[in-house]
């Protein structure tokens, strides 16, 4: 069993006069897939951040838990793997140097590669282009490059901040059944995507804007709350676009 | 019939042995707002840096604004056109004025012509800030809006929008696809990449790519028509966890957020099915959307 929690009280993080949290708190449960949804601003990526300990915040509080019990953020980040919105590859390392590399950084074993790197390619349909360096990738087989190599690994968390950002519509359909797959497995899935259509295939959401927290929990509930019927409405609503 | 704006005849672009764009014909008329869609790495980006004079054609002959292009000859075309890089657009750490400096200083444009345009190009996308504005600190969307208006410096006849809204949240890609409409009532043509379907629909006419070639050209409504001869539904789930039905009547089922596009593989199916699937779901005729076209034309029977 490997149920790994996160629980975020009264968050608050600024930068110069810019609130990007202000005093959010949440709670993320193993086995779901938590959207966190909002505009550019809302504080999306500031979040990830914090929860990696890649930046303090100002004030609150964030725990993890593991089967209930405390875990410190330490070993928090062994079992969380983080795909950042704009990656940083190798330009010269091929596509399968790429997937070589990431298999012996993270030590994984040889049958698990297989298994894993098959599954990636076929999602990504980048098997044609294994010897191609990745400086001369399309946008979007870069960017699902960044997605093989943050998903090679088995973690028990993961944070993904605009995965599919790029990413033409078969690819992020195959992608959202891996996501499915993973989440069944018991794994911890954050993310953050621009497309609606994703938000809405959410176990749960969090809706943000300018570092606030404007509603969470199943979208079902919450579009029938809002009235609405999607989040794109929800938005442009907001916006005052419709 | 006016000179297209846009003439490809033939072209390829090959890198190595690998043919990134594989003889390709079209052409583009003036005041269109033209989609150019397809997968990852189908040629969209490489075509338009062609388009730009970029990047030369292997093979082939390409026209932009009644301008050949022949080699030795790049810069002509590039004053006929503008472009928004799928790559790269601002630098963050700089302001909005020294951005549009820098891209007008690459053009050389003379000083007036340029503070000019530039006044114009922000009363159009209605930005009220100061020019000093760093691009890191502007709110969503804007950096877009301003890039677009970077790109229109030179007054250029077309522009080549390639994914300017990836990444971009709804209202704001609804006020960006609001400035590209009026930009083509005002006679620009504009040639735009999205992988947001829903966007595509306010394109005249679309050009789906696939592997390097040109496999449709046509109108939304068309593509939708001949893409499905048989009627779409959307199914909604009545409960929380409506399990997917037994999947074999159908030949199409496609998630959509909370919602799934269906259709059946044939009328008896269809009839006989509707009656039970309707206790589990809300089920309502439906126009295909441009995302069933593009799932069902660039992903034919391959997988
Ligand atoms: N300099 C290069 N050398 C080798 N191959 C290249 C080079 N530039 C592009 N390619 C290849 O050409 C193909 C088309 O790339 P292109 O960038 O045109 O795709 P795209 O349709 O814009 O895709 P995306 O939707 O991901 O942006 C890809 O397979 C890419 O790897
Ligand atoms: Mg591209």
């Amino acid at each position: 069993m490997n149920e790994v929690a996160i629980d975020i009280t009264d968050i608050s993080k600024s930068f110069g006069k810019i609130k990007a949290l202000n005093n959010v708190s949440m709670h993320f449960g193993t086995g779901k897939l938590y959207g966190i949804i909002g505009p550019a601003g809302a504080g999306k990526t500031t979040l990830f951040r914090i929860i990696l300990g890649l930046m303090a915040a100002d004030s609150g509080k964030i725990s993890f838990t593991l089967n209930g019990k405390n875990m410190p953020a330490s070993s928090f980040r062994e079992v969380a793997a983080y795909m950042p919105q704009t990656q940083s590859l190798y330009a010269d390392l091929s596509v399968e140097e790429h997937l070589e590399f990431f298999k012996d950084l993270y030590g994984i074993s040889p049958e698990v590669y297989r298994r894993k790197k098959d599954e990636l390619l076929q999602m990504t349909r980048l098997d044609k282009f294994l010897d191609r360096p990745a400086g001369k990738l399309s946008g979007g087989m870069y960017k699902k490059l960044g997605l093989m190599c943050a998903l090679l690994r088995s973690p028990k968390i993961m944070l993904l901040d605009e995965p599919t950002n790029g990413v033409d519509p078969i690819s992020r359909r195959e992608f959202w059944d891996m996501l499915h797959t993973s989440v069944s497995d018991g794994i911890l899935v954050l993310m953050t995507t621009a497309y609606m259509d994703e938000a809405e295939r959410c176990g749960e959401v969090v809706l943000m804007e300018e570092g606030n927290v404007l509603g969470a929990g199943e979208p079902r509930t919450l579009l029938e709350q809002e009235k609405v019927s999607g989040f794109d409405e929800f938005f442009l609503r907001r916006g005052g676009l419709k | 019939m006016s000179t297209p704006v846009v003439e490809v005849k033939n072209l390829s672009v090959r890198f190595g042995s690998f043919y990134a764009v594989k003889n390709i014909s079209f052409s583009v008329e003036k005041g269109e707002i033209f989609g150019f869609l397809g997968a990852n790495g189908a040629g969209k980006t490489t075509t338009i840096r062609v388009l730009c004079g970029l990047l030369p054609a292997s093979e082939g002959h390409v026209s932009v604004g009644g301008t050949e292009f022949v080699p030795g000859r790049e810069n002509l075309i590039k004053q006929k056109v503008g472009y928004m890089s799928q790559r790269f657009t601002l630098y963050d750490d700089l302001s909005i004025k020294e951005n549009m400096d820098f891209a007008a200083g690459i053009r050389r444009l003379k000083k007036i012509d340029y503070e000019k345009r530039r006044q114009e190009l922000l009363d159009f996308i209605g930005f009220k800030q100061e020019l000093s504005t760093v691009v890191r600190d502007l709110p969503g969307g804007i950096k877009q809006e301003i890039a677009l208006c970077q790109s229109l410096l030179h007054d250029p006849e077309i522009v080549f929008l390639d994914e300017p809204t990836a990444g971009v949240a709804p209202a704001a890609r609804f006020r960006f696809w609001q400035l590209i409409r009026k930009l083509a009532d005002m006679g620009k043509t504009i040639f735009v990449t999205t992988h947001y379907m829903d966007e595509a629909e306010n394109c005249g006419r679309i050009a789906l790519m696939r592997s390097g070639e040109l496999i449709e050209l046509d109108s939304p409504q068309n593509l939708k028509a001949k893409t499905f001869s048989r009627r779409m539904y959307n199914f909604t789930p009545k409960g929380r966890n409506e399990d997917i039905p037994d999947l074999q009547p159908f030949a199409m089922w496609e998630p959509y957020g909370q919602h799934y596009h269906a259709v059946f593989k044939d009328d008896t199916a269809e009839k006989n099915m509707l009656p039970q699937l309707k206790k589990n779901f809300d089920i309502e005729k439906i126009n295909p959307s441009l995302e069933d076209v593009f799932i069902r034309i660039v992903e034919g029977d391959n997988r």
